[in-house]
């Protein structure tokens, strides 16, 4: 199981260690950095990496790599999962996930990672129950402790440990009764040159806000269930009544969760909400370059395309940018050349361009690759998938919540091709 | 307000400081001294010579202060055993508090605490814990138990833990019976043999319950134990997957790849025909493409299990290449394993698309990802027949431009591409001869210039081209050297007239300014070949070569049903076997994957309802660059000597094995099998009833059968050849091994070698890769003689003495070892003090050596003189004392 956890940040620190079973040496992470020189990107640090004795499996987030070291066979799944959320966790409790955060909160932390783990098995990982053990710190309540003497640490056992329904605490009360639901949508595609759709497919989620009173029951469904055919549920979703009739049936956690997940693959029809139009040429010979790339939206339902944002990383042979555009702002950088132009909403009557010229270094071949334009945008009241809700009922309890759905569909791994 | 003030440290009284704080009166204080040195202990400060005064602390109602003043036993009590027992004190009070918090806290803590001294005092309330009221003692309990077992396992066997545990798997609330598991399962990993978790149907049936209402980490440990479980029959096998599938949408991935796992397994027991295992295999390739949609780690952990998935079972996942397709913005390490999948799933079917990414793959900035999407349009050539001229035209496209790993590279897939498909592409030969002067990786050079060689008759400047590869001939890598020593070969048979100087040149290099063996030998061969007989020479050399076959580096089958058995692992991360990388985990049995019991007698065996069946079917060619690409390059044909070898190839060994006469020495490999394809030969000579015996084993270690084994003894200095043919008749199966006698004797054609004792010996054997072996070994035997009078006949400077150094035996024992080996003391006398052995031996080919063996008590040094009249097999019979008194 788990052995240890060491938090390195960017610069390479190790800041903060964690062992659960006998102390590894802070030595074992060389490793790690050798693997971390090696990499052209922070992002591309390999996250299992064998050590003569260990394994160090890591990820990282928030700038931060969390390195976890097993000694046995041990699913690395389980070990990313879990890392994931230790971040999810403190994110949960400091607001942010950062290393001054971090260090501000460092006797919390280690209760949490304490509570979390237990000789390498996961103890407490939810949240509510956390929360009920660690309370979570506020000015307000460090300031009461320091003048009462009280603690932030629970003294009784979490009532929902142990229940059916770990993922809800008993005796939760409120005066506005309130279940929200966003079904938020994200489009990941390829786009080729030519404009045709290499891959598109769609990740959706559920996010719920649940604030209701007692133990309430609830049920939820869809116009078209037949969308979703592959699923991942959060542990309150009765699996049964869902294979039976496509109903959500659930007692919900209390507070923000996610009730569910689902992918809609690229064997189903995907709109594509964005087209883009490019004219991107190096001459051969010339140290001057064309670019000219207008966007605009289709089959969007009326909907607006809002929060257009389009990045590039340009061949390395351009040395600068003399850019025009239509609306919006840009900005590139000549170190990294990174391209960014946030476009802001487009309107169908008057399509935003970028036009201008790019000046590459003098002498040099033209570029072997074509820049790889990322986009992201998103656009309100509509699920792309054409997911919709019909009904949401509650059972169990009396009061008569309120009720609100919200879509949203957003542009994921966005990729159009030149 | 923040916790970062207790890193601001003041000054070298730290310690000090802390000290007086801890034992400071008031309760408050101490708490945040206590937190002082907590913080200090994360940033790895050594804080432990407080330790007398935090466990000071720990007597205390406040459970904030309880947990911190736990938090600092944990990490120190191993520097401070003595100390920690103080402790225990408390553990054990708090191990009887009401409240079940504070009892689990405690029991969990004492397990923590890694001391031998402790554990004793601990047996007594973990007892307790394990029979708690509470299950949330009971849970934490478990985990203990586990913990205690890592310490001290002999004590945990005897005070009966184990037992308990297993009693915990039936209990009532699900996460202890998921703890239960968990530790049972770290348990068992220590202990290989022991059968801890007892898989029965109703234990069974206990761990399909409480999956469905335990928390996620433990439906993981459920799920993997679950997999570990045969089903009876079929029924059975259904109705547990039939439980395990909803698994297969929950949001940890980690359970959905456990719960693939176990569906892999039991699919083996499915009938193939029956609905559910088409609806099953339906099910499985959702989950799988959703875990692709989740953060870059696990989606690299998943895609290294998807390559095992779709290498056992491609259906699932036909249909899917598009989510393969790598985004732009993907971690290398991401996008080099969906490269690799995309060619496994490749088909005539989707070809047109994959190869339009790769080109667009070729084209990117991150050089290892542009060679393997390269490498990859290769493999698509190779794979999909119908493919392949667009593949190779892409290819042509890239060589264009000119961009210079891309054009190494594609070169070098060419190679291959021409060898699949003879006598299609040669038209492109021109553009690549174009690009000769930039190559300068040995893979590349060497693929060139054995295109070069292959249509030397088709290259109007061949000799040229060759020629300038031949100026720096010394500083190419022995693969470059190699095929450039076959290539001029080939054109020399060619065209003959033009290109005698150039062969000439070519095969003095390799000859004699070459220190490389492989390269001597095979300079030696063509040279041989060339000087006695063209004809044979041209059979040999320009021989058809065979096909190389369609898949590249797949997994071998057993290999790959055992990773099967092991998705979800680290053994999947890396395609490795558990044992082969895991710690501590020699004993771990191998894991199988079930083999369908077949009820019905349809006549079919049941090897062939199971994974095995396929075997024959697969071809598998390895990867380039390691030591088979040689002997693919040999091009040696097929010789007379080996008639019951159709066209084969042949390879040379040399292999420097001492053996002594007669005696009964170990086993040695002769022949590795990563040498020869598979085939393994170990060996050792033996004298049974005064008739010599080549002792070998031969072990199958590849995929397909073998059949038709030849062996050939070259001429040797002894005259040994065999008496018989080989005495093997049956195909010898994969995995098989065959232990065979060869009598030998000596009347055989003598040819003086150098050295003496080299003998040269064929292996042939018949299999679809057709691998051909020769070894070199050196030989020696001896026979019973009386001691001739003959040592002064034989002329003084024929005396040779030699030392055998750090010997620890007595004269007896000397004698005792060497009369095993058929070396017979003939006479032993005392003088001053020092035994002196005379001894005599008899070579098969008539040669006598007369030995004196001077021992001198407490000198572990002894002294050998040789006398001999052919003084050059001295040397050798030295060696054999040497051997034989030290083995």
């Amino acid at each position: 199981m788990i052995h240890s956890l060491f938090l390195i940040n960017a610069s390479g620190d190790i800041f903060l260690e964690k062992h659960w079973k006998s102390v590894v040496s802070r030595s074992v992470c060389d490793y790690f950095f050798e693997a971390q020189e090696r990499a052209s990107e922070p992002e591309n640090v390999p996250p299992v990496i064998p050590t003569p004795h260990h394994y160090l499996i890591s990820v990282l987030r928030h700038r931060i790599y969390f390195v976890a070291v097993i000694q046995s066979e041990v699913p690395p799944l389980f070990v990313i999962e879990f890392l994931h959320r230790v971040v999810d966790t403190f994110q949960d409790y400091f607001g942010v996930c950062t290393e001054a955060a971090i260090k501000d909160n460092v006797v919390v932390v280690y209760e949490l990672l304490e509570e979390m783990l237990d000789n390498g098995f996961p103890l407490a990982t939810e949240s509510n129950i956390l929360k009920e053990l660690i309370k979570p710190p506020t000015i307000l309540r460090t300031m009461v402790n320091t003048i009462t003497g009280s603690t932030n640490v629970g003294e009784q056992l979490p009532t929902g440990q142990l229940s059916v329904v770990p993922w809800r605490r008993t005796g939760v009360k409120y005066t506005n009764n309130e279940a929200y639901f966003d079904v938020v949508e994200e489009i990941d595609a390829i786009i080729d040159k030519s404009g045709s759709t290499i891959t598109a497919e769609i990740q959706g989620v559920i996010d719920a806000c649940v604030k209701l009173t007692g133990m309430p029951d609830l049920t939820l469904s869809f116009m078209n269930p037949r969308l979703l055919d592959d699923v991942s549920f959060h542990p309150c979703v009765r699996f049964k009544r869902w294979e039976a009739e496509r109903i959500l049936s659930f007692i919900p956690p209390d507070g923000n969760f996610r009730l569910l997940s689902y992918h809609v693959s690229s064997q189903n029809l995907v709109a594509i909400p964005v087209y883009v139009k490019h004219n991107i040429t190096f001459r051969e010979g010339s140290s001057q370059g064309r670019f000219d790339l207008t966007l605009g939206p289709k089959q969007t339902m009326g909907k607006a395309v809002e929060s257009v944002l389009v990045s590039s990383q340009l061949p390395r042979g351009v040395l600068n940018v003399n850019l025009n555009p239509s609306q919006g702002t840009y900005t590139f950088d000549p170190v990294t050349k990174l391209l960014s132009w946030d476009v802001g909403k487009i309107n169908p009557q008057k399509l935003p361009s970028l036009k201008g010229s790019m000046s590459l270094q003098a002498g040099a071949s033209k570029p072997d690759e074509n820049p790889t334009f990322n986009i992201q945008f998103k656009i309100q009241q509509m699920a792309i998938s054409g997911l919709k809700v019909n009904r949401l009922d509650m059972y169990g309890e009396k009061y008569k919540p309120f009720k609100g759905i919200k879509y949203m569909t957003k542009a994921g791994k966005f990729q159009v091709r030149t | 307000m923040t916790d970062s003030k207790y890193f601001t440290t003041n000054k070298k009284g730290e310690i000090f400081e802390l000290k007086a704080e801890l034992n400071n009166e008031k309760k408050e204080k101490r708490k945040e001294a206590v937190k002082k040195v907590i913080a200090a202990m994360t940033v790895g400060k050594d804080v432990s010579s407080l330790f007398p005064d935090v466990v000071n602390c720990m007597q205390t109602d406040n459970l904030e202060l309880k947990k911190l003043v736990y938090l600092y036993l944990m990490n120190y009590a191993k520097n401070q055993p003595d100390m920690a027992i103080m402790a225990v004190n408390s553990f054990v009070k708090d191990c009887e508090d009401p409240n079940p918090l504070i009892r689990a806290l405690a029991v969990r803590t004492m397990g923590c605490i890694r001391v031998d001294k402790i554990t004793e005092y601990l047996c007594e309330p973990l007892r307790k814990c394990l029979k708690d009221e509470d299950p949330y003692v009971r849970k934490t309990a478990a985990v203990c138990v586990a913990k205690l077992h890592d310490i001290n396992a002999q004590m945990v066997e005897d005070q009966g833990f184990l037992d308990s545990l297993r009693d915990l798997i039936a209990d009532s609330n699900p996460m202890v019976v998921a703890n239960a598991v968990a530790a049972l399962s770290e348990i068992s990993e220590s202990h290989p043999n022991s059968n801890l978790l007892d898989l029965n149907p109703q234990n069974i049936n206990k761990l399909l319950t409480a999956l469905n209402e335990c928390t996620e980490w433990g439906q993981i440990f459920i799920l993997d134990c679950l997999s570990n479980y045969n089903p009876k029959d079929e029924r059975e096998a259904q109705s547990i997957c039939e439980r395990v599938t909803p698994r297969l949408s929950h949001a940890n991935s980690a359970v959905v790849l456990s719960a693939v796992k176990v569906l892999m397994k039991f699919l083996e027991l499915l009938p193939k025909d029956s609905d559910y295992y088409n609806t099953l295999l339906k099910k499985l390739s959702p989950p799988l493409v959703t875990l692709l949609s989740g953060e870059p780690e696990v989606q690299y952990v998943a895609l290294r299990n998807i390559n095992l998935i779709v290498q056992k079972r491609p259906e699932i996942l036909k249909q899917e290449i598009k989510v393969f397709f790598v985004k732009y913005n993907d971690p290398i390490y991401v996008k080099l394993e969906k490269l690799d999948i995309m060619i496994r799933l490749a088909s005539q079917a989707n070809i047109a698309q994959v190869l339009a990414e790769l080109k667009e793959y070729a084209t990117e900035v991150d050089v290892d990802f542009v060679r393997k999407a390269v490498r990859a349009i290769g493999r698509c050539a190779i794979k999909v027949e119908q493919s392949a001229e667009r593949c190779v035209s892409t290819l042509l496209d890239l060589i264009q431009t000119k961009v210079n790993y891309v054009v190494q590279e594609a070169i070098v897939v060419i190679r291959d591409i021409f060898r699949k498909y003879p006598n299609k592409y040669e038209s492109i030969i021109a553009t690549l001869c174009e690009n000769l002067d930039s190559l300068d990786e040995p893979d590349a050079r060497a693929a060139m210039i054995w295109i070069v060689g292959e249509y030397a008759e088709r290259i109007d400047n061949a000799d040229e081209l060759l020629e300038s590869f031949l100026e720096g001939f010394h500083d190419e890598s022995t693969q470059v050297q190699l095929t450039l020593l076959t290539a001029i070969v080939k054109l020399f048979l060619k065209k003959p007239s033009e290109t005698q100087e150039l062969v000439q040149q070519v095969l003095s290099l390799a000859t004699q300014d070459s220190d490389n063996p492989d390269l001597r030998d095979r300079g030696y061969i063509y040279w041989r070949l060339l000087s006695t007989d063209p004809v044979t020479a041209k059979e040999v050399v320009l021989s058809e070569k065979p096909l190389i076959s369609e898949e590249t580096d797949l997994i071998e089958p057993t290999l790959l049903d055992e990773l099967i058995c092991h998705i979800g692992s680290l053994a999947s991360v890396y395609h490795k076997p558990p044992n082969a990388f895991v710690e501590g985990s020699h004993g771990i049995h191998r894991k199988h994957l079930p083999v369908q019991h077949s009820s019905i007698d349809t006549g079919e065996s049941p090897v062939s309802s199971g994974p095995a069946a396929n075997i024959e079917q697969t071809h598998v060619i390895p990867s380039q660059g390691d030591l088979l690409g040689d002997l693919l390059n040999l091009d040696l044909g097929p010789r007379s000597t080996c008639p019951r070898c159709p066209p084969c190839r042949w390879g040379l060994w040399t292999l420097t094995v001492l053996i002594a006469c007669n005696s009964v020495l170990l086993l040695q490999v002769w022949l590795p099998a990563v040498k020869a394809k598979g085939l393994e030969i170990s060996g050792t000579f033996t004298r049974r009833q005064g008739q010599m015996y080549m002792d070998m084993t031969f072990t199958n270690k590849a995929l397909q059968h073998m059949t038709d084994f030849a062996v050939q003894f070259n001429k040797n200095s002894f005259g040994v050849i065999p008496t018989s043919p080989l005495p093997v008749h049956t195909p010898l199966m994969p995995n098989q091994n065959i232990e065979l006698s060869l009598p030998l004797n000596t009347i055989g054609p003598v040819m003086k070698m150098d050295p003496l004792n080299n003998l040269q010996v064929h292996t042939a054997h018949e299999t679809k890769s057709k691998a051909v072996i020769l070894t070199f070994f050196p030989i020696y035997f001896s026979e019973r003689q009386v001691f001739l009078a003959t040592w002064k006949d034989i002329p003084n400077e024929n005396e040779l003495q030699y030392q055998i150094k750090e010997c620890h035996l007595n004269a007896d024992t000397v004698s005792g070892k060497l009369q095993n080996s058929n070396i017979y003391t003939i006479a032993k006398r005392n003088v001053e003090g020092q035994d002196m052995l005379y001894q005599s031996l008899k070579l098969t080919n008539g040669i006598w050596i007369l030995a004196e063996l001077r021992i001198q008590p407490g000198n572990p040094n002894y002294t050998l003189s040789l006398k001999c009249r052919a003084p050059e097999v001295s040397q050798y019979i030295y060696q054999t004392y040497d051997s034989i008194l030290k083995t």
